[in-house]
């Protein structure tokens, strides 16, 4: 259970392995604060190897979203399994972000 | 991580989790792990149920026991004929879950809390609190059907 922060060009791409849960959202809130921060505006969260988002996660999507634009930036995501996918359609999040069916999708005209 | 089951009897389960929200993801694991269910539930007990037990455990980890790591989270898992059957007590004072708002409204979609319970009431098939509010009971039927087929706010 991890995250793997990459640059591609302008934007941060992060890859979460495992699940965003409770116990570990404050690591990637911190990671995407810290490159926010340092200047990067253009975001991809890819779960194509994420098993499960808990409420806690979503939420950490949520505040991140909205911070990033708050900056002039945007956080797109990628890679959403059909179980993510339902838990983001349950809680119409699925309104709030851009999401790709992949990162490639995701980077394409960033 | 240590999950303390303190007795298992007919295949149920009892466990005494630490407020610690590490054991969270163990302790789920273990006890999916231990459910009985055949090819066509597996997928409303991996996704329903896991969503479930894990909000369950936040909740009582996060607001009931408000992270004080002294305190303790009884887990009961009952295995009954057409249902599995979680009950989650914590050591606080209890809420008024009619009070939680509806997190997919306009306005509160932005906010980053208050999905927890949200979730459990749409992939449960009931979810009942104690009357002081710091015990949880949720029941996933056998033969419900399709995976959103649950849902204890329909």
């Amino acid at each position: 259970m991890g995250f793997r922060v990459l640059q591609n060009g302008e934007v941060t791409l992060v890859e979460v392995e495992g699940q965003l849960i409770v116990g570990n959202r404050q690591e990637l809130k911190q990671q995407v604060l810290d490159r926010l921060e340092g200047g990067d505006r253009k975001f991809v969260i890819d779960f194509a190897n994420t098993g499960y988002i808990d409420s806690s996660g979503l939420g950490v999507l949520v505040s991140l979203s909205k911070k990033i634009r708050e900056q002039g930036g945007e956080l797109r995501l990628s890679s959403l399994n059909e179980d993510l996918r339902t838990l983001f359609e349950l809680t119409k999040l699925d309104t709030l972000f851009r999401i790709a069916d992949t990162k490639e999708k995701a980077l394409e005209g960033f | 991580m240590a999950l303390n089951p303190r007795s298992v009897s007919n295949g149920d389960l009892v466990l005494e989790l630490p407020t610690d929200v590490r054991t969270i993801e163990h302790a789920v694991d273990y006890v999916i792990g231990r459910c009985p269910c055949c090819a066509e539930e597996a997928r409303r007990l991996d996704l329903n149920f896991r969503v479930g037990l894990t909000e369950a455990l936040s909740n009582a980890m996060l607001y009931g026991n408000s992270r004080d790591p002294s305190k303790r989270v009884l887990v009961e898992i009952a295995f009954l004929e057409g249902c599995i059957e979680a009950r989650v007590t914590d050591q606080g004072t209890g809420f008024d879950p009619a009070a939680v708002p509806d997190p997919t409204t306009p306005e509160n979609l932005m906010k980053p809390c208050g999905r927890g319970l949200f979730l459990m009431r749409k992939l449960l098939d009931e979810v009942t609190y104690n009357a002081q509010g710091n015990q949880v009971t949720l029941v996933l039927k056998r033969d419900s059907g399709g995976v959103l087929e649950g849902g204890a706010l329909a």
